[in-house]
């Protein structure tokens, strides 16, 4: 488990692996990394939500990222990460593969999705980063939960 | 250095308007909230001035009236008590049993504090 | 500045108001139960005194008004001047409803029923008259003594000093001032009464000492001391006599003006006017009604501009506090914590007891033995856990009496609707039991007590010709049973009539015309949905609401409710909760390799299913035969898709359970892991609602596991196996 300090001097983004791509969130949204536990499954959900774990006592739902972003889905070990990310009121942890690395950026280095990406990669991603010859997808957090279910006569 | 007035008083509102008034007028202020309680507050603070009110649970007024001026220690200390206008028999009481003056309730604070001013040296 | 000290004063003044009015109530109801100590009635004078005294402050002149009488009725009482008949004492419990009625319009700005407290006010006027109408010319007396108490508003202005005097002429008074050994003796120092005497001109003091004794003969407490005081002026007369007004029983006082103020001196009314102008400069000389300027009626209003945020922010908190008060009653708090930060506490500690019953395995799994220093600590810290638990869920406890004290007035009104005598008695309103439980008690027990008289109890003439007494008895109790909160309503009345709640059950379908029930099942009838005995829709009773919705209310507390009667002597209903929300029994399941926490409210026993039992239909729906009755068998894991077969009953466990509508459903589960209390956990904080399941909660491997919705999960089976089975099994309620 790892503490991220945070910075507010720059803009700081962390990247992660999922499979051979590189991704990144704004480390403003990020509480923790830590390593996969095993989580309880839910019943009645996507896919993607690979169910729920105790974080200090809270429920966490985690969402298998790879999966969400339509590639297969994860098989996770005890090498895998979980960021534990805020968004909005929620705390979500999120399966990738690795953490890559902390990265601080500028604004204007952040370019359009390209149009060739798929309509799933368009929906969570946000822009792409060009670094070092690396180019890092840069996940709009809001949308990986799926929506709130109808409550259901 | 300011003049203590304890108030005794059963009721939280009659306490907090008595304190807003008091201290506003620049005293300093304890507080008990009955008779019982005010005899005890008495001993431990030293006031200067007491304010009582009649009607309280444990100890009522009268009775703490004669408490204080029982007490060697204390039996000069002005005690106003707070009466309602037309009490002129629980005037009379209070008065019978050692009270200072009184004040009518519901107070007006200027007439309040000119009575403390009357009895408090 | 004192404006906004006021207005949070006045919040103070309404929250003691609630504790007064139900002090009053309690005090009331005992003198009706014949209790005739006289602090009783000392503590029912002294809580409308308060409210008198306090409205007097705020210029809550209707309420004043109806205090002041109430008063001088309760007076009378406690003098013995009239004797606590029950009329009596039940015109004065509608008094002290109107009275509550009055400070909530007072509290709320809102409105009261003018007619109504006109009405008790005047039947309060006429007990103290022994009974007799007020004739019109006392009342007329009555009117002039009370206008006595429509207060003076009370200006908190200390900046401003009282204007001068109209007349600025001056006078010359000769003032006598002999002291009595009493003035002494009460605290009164004729040096300070001369100061202020001083104060109002230009005063030449003699001292008489001709009386002063030798020495030897001088007695500490005596007085001897007289003084003359020429006093030039431009106070009256009544403005000096003002001084000496403590003291003028104990003094000799002569006070001699010059002829034109003893011409002023005649004139008394003249005189009261000019003082009350000295003290009051905006007090104008007209009638004390119409004296009272307008912006000095509302304090609020004479607080500078600058404070106008604050105010806003002081009204805010006085709006929530308003808010808070209509939701959970009067309350007796002694210090005030933030709600936000005790459930924040009673979350640690709910963590702390899941990571210390994480601990004690591992320890064993560490290999270390039983009775070494580590596991001798860990049991001290699990005690001291529980210790800190059951701490902290005593400070979100409360007693029941909030939602008790609201009943005696239900009771009033229901009874008095009804047309039906009934007293009530209530026990144990200082059992305690979880804020949010209480709050969640109101209703349902509103709905009990008012079912209790319009259906339990009989008509007077009906309880009379049945040898009872007239007058019915309601019971409300409440006690500590077992780790939960039992409270019971009882009434002495009918009883359950069978034969139409039986026939009425099979009038509505709700069963068979030939079905075998017992009386108790009979009795449980009531709980249906849709269930009613009454023939015609009662006012009181409500429309549409029925024990169903009580039922359905109690459970979602996590509690049960149920039902004992006798016919010709009553009903008892019990209701049986947790004393905490936070918190629920619940046994623990495997379903699917998965751990699964199903309530313990909703099961009524466990059995291990025999082939001969199981019958399958089509689309995998199955039925087990209990005790001859065919009840559903729902597969939990198939149910919540955790397998698509589902599994063989005959190497699990049928869970049998009540859930909404008192259907009896089998719950299939893999194996039972034991029972135990968890703490409950939102799923919703930080993904959402999963249909099938209530809650998570953390177990002390420290995995999540989830807490089974079983009405959820039997509504939906049953709609799946109605869609398939509906020609072949009618599912009897």
């Amino acid at each position: 488990m790892t503490e991220i300090t945070r910075n507010v001097s720059g803009r700081e983004i962390i990247a992660f692996r999922i499979g051979a791509q590189e991704f990144c969130v704004d480390i403003m949204s990020v509480r923790e990394i830590r390593g996969w536990t095993p989580a309880t499954a839910l019943p009645q959900s996507p896919g993607f939500v690979r169910g729920v774990i105790n974080l200090r006592g809270a429920v966490l739902p985690i969402v298998d990222l790879a999966a969400r972003l339509g590639f297969p889905p994860a098989e996770p070990t005890a090498r895998h990460v979980i960021i534990v990310a805020q968004i909005g009121t929620q705390v979500v942890g999120l399966l990738v593969d690795a953490v890559s690395d902390i990265l601080t950026v500028t604004d204007d280095i952040v370019q359009p999705t390209p149009d060739v990406a798929s309509e799933m990669a368009k929906t969570f991603v946000r822009g792409v980063l060009a670094v070092e010859g690396r180019m890092i997808s840069l996940i709009a957090l809001d949308n990986l939960l799926p929506a709130q279910e109808r409550e259901a006569a | 250095m300011s003049k203590t007035v304890l108030t005794v008083d059963d009721s939280r509102t009659m306490r907090d308007m008595l304190m807003l008034a008091l201290t506003e007028a620049g005293y300093h202020v304890v507080q008990a909230e009955d008779g019982v309680h005010g005899l005890e507050v008495l001993r431990a603070t030293e006031p200067d001035v007491i304010v009582t009110d009649i009607n309280m649970p444990r100890m009522d007024g009268y009775g703490f009236i004669k408490g204080v001026r029982g007490d060697e220690q204390h039996r000069t200390i002005p005690i106003l008590v707070l009466t309602t206008e037309s009490d002129a028999e629980k005037k009379d009481r209070a008065r019978r049993a050692g009270a200072t003056g009184w004040i009518v309730k519901p107070f007006d604070p200027v007439k309040l504090v000119d009575a403390i001013r009357r009895v408090a040296t | 500045m004192a404006m906004d000290a006021m207005a949070v004063i006045k919040q103070t003044f309404f929250q003691e108001c609630e504790e007064q009015l139900a002090e009053l109530e309690m005090g009331l109801l005992a003198i009706e139960n014949g209790d005739h100590d006289q602090e009783i009635v000392n503590a029912v004078f002294r809580a409308v005194h308060s409210i008198k005294g306090g409205a007097g402050a705020f210029s809550l002149d209707d309420l004043v008004h109806f205090a002041h009488i109430f008063e001088n009725t309760l007076d009378l009482m406690r003098s013995n001047r009239l004797q606590p008949t029950p009329e009596v004492v039940k015109t004065m419990l509608r008094a002290a409803d109107v009275l509550a009625d009055l400070v909530r319009a007072a509290r709320d700005d809102g409105d009261f029923d003018d007619a109504r407290t006109e009405a008790l006010a005047q039947e309060l006027a006429a007990l103290g008259n022994g009974g007799v109408a007020v004739s019109a010319a006392q009342e007329k007396e009555e009117e002039v003594d009370l206008s006595q108490f429509r207060p003076r508003p009370i200006a908190f202005n200390f900046d401003e000093e009282p204007a001068a005097p109209a007349e600025p002429e001056k006078k010359t008074f000769s003032i006598r001032f002999k002291p009595k050994p009493d003035l002494y003796a009460k605290a009164n120092e004729a040096a300070l009464l001369l100061r202020e005497i001083e104060r109002l001109g230009v005063a030449t003091i003699t001292c008489d000492t001709s009386e002063l004794p030798l020495l030897s003969e001088l007695d500490p407490e005596g007085a001897y001391l007289a003084w003359t005081v020429e006093l030039k002026t431009d106070a009256d007369e009544a403005t000096i006599r003002e001084v000496f007004e403590f003291v003028e029983w104990d003094c000799d006082l002569e006070i001699k003006g010059d002829a034109a103020s003893e011409a002023e001196e005649l004139d008394v009314l003249a005189l009261i006017r000019k003082v009350r102008e000295a003290v009051e400069p905006e007090a104008a000389s007209v009638s004390p009604e119409e004296s009272v300027p307008a912006k000095a009626r509302e304090p609020e209003d004479r607080g500078p501009v600058k404070s106008a945020d604050i105010l806003k922010i002081d009204q805010s908190k006085i709006d929530q506090s308003k808010a808070d008060h209509a939701a959970s009653g009067p309350q007796q708090t002694t210090s005030r914590v933030d709600r936000d930060r005790l459930d924040r506490l009673s979350e640690l500690v709910g963590e702390l007891v899941i990571n210390q019953a994480m601990l004690a395995p591992r320890v064993t799994e560490a290999g270390l033995a039983r009775g070494s220093d580590v596991t001798v600590g860990l049991d001290e810290l699990e005690q001291l856990t529980r210790g800190i638990q059951d701490s902290v869920m005593a400070i979100r406890a409360q007693p029941v009496k909030s939602v008790f004290q609201r009943m005696p007035r239900l009771v009033r009104e229901v009874a008095a609707m009804t047309g039906k005598s009934v007293r009530l008695f209530t026990e144990g309103e200082n059992t305690e039991v979880d804020k949010t439980v209480i709050e969640r008690l109101a209703d349902p027990l509103t709905h009990m007590i008012r079912n209790a008289i319009d259906h339990g109890l009989e008509k007077p003439e009906k309880r009379l010709a049945a040898g009872k007494p007239e007058e019915g008895l309601v019971r409300l109790s409440a006690a500590h049973r077992s780790g939960r909160i039992v409270i019971e309503v009882a009434d002495d009345g009918a009883g359950i009539d069978r034969t139409r709640v039986r026939a009425s059950a099979v009038n509505k379908g709700l069963i068979s015309a030939d079905a075998q029930l017992s009386d108790d099942e009979i009795d449980n009838l009531i709980f249906l949905p849709g269930f009613s005995t009454a023939e015609k829709v009662s006012d009181i009773s409500g429309r549409g609401v029925g024990m169903d919705v009580v039922k359905r209310s109690i459970q979602a507390l996590g509690g049960r409710i149920s039902i004992t009667s006798k016919p010709g002597q009553g009903s008892v209903f019990t209701l049986s909760l947790p004393l905490t929300l936070a918190v629920l029994d619940g046994m623990v399941v495997t379903v699917a390799g998965q751990t699964l926490v199903v309530p313990l409210t909703a099961i009524v026993e466990t059995l291990q299913p025999k082939g001969a039992d199981v019958h399958g239909f089509g689309g995998g729906a199955r039925v087990i035969a209990i005790r001859n009755m065919f009840t559903p068998l729902i597969d939990v894991g198939r149910e919540l898709g955790y397998r698509n077969e589902a599994a063989d009953p005959l190497t699990g466990v049928a869970l049998l359970v009540e859930s909404e509508g008192s259907m009896r459903s089998a719950l299939l589960v893999d194996a039972i892991q034991g029972q135990r209390q968890v703490v409950i956990k939102s799923l919703e904080a930080n993904y959402r609602h999963v249909h099938g399941i209530a809650a998570a909660t953390i177990l002390g491997d420290g995995r999540v596991a989830l807490i089974l919705d079983v009405d959820a999960v039997v509504a939906n089976s049953r709609a799946d196996m109605t869609a398939y089975l509906e020609p072949n099994l009618a599912l009897a309620g």
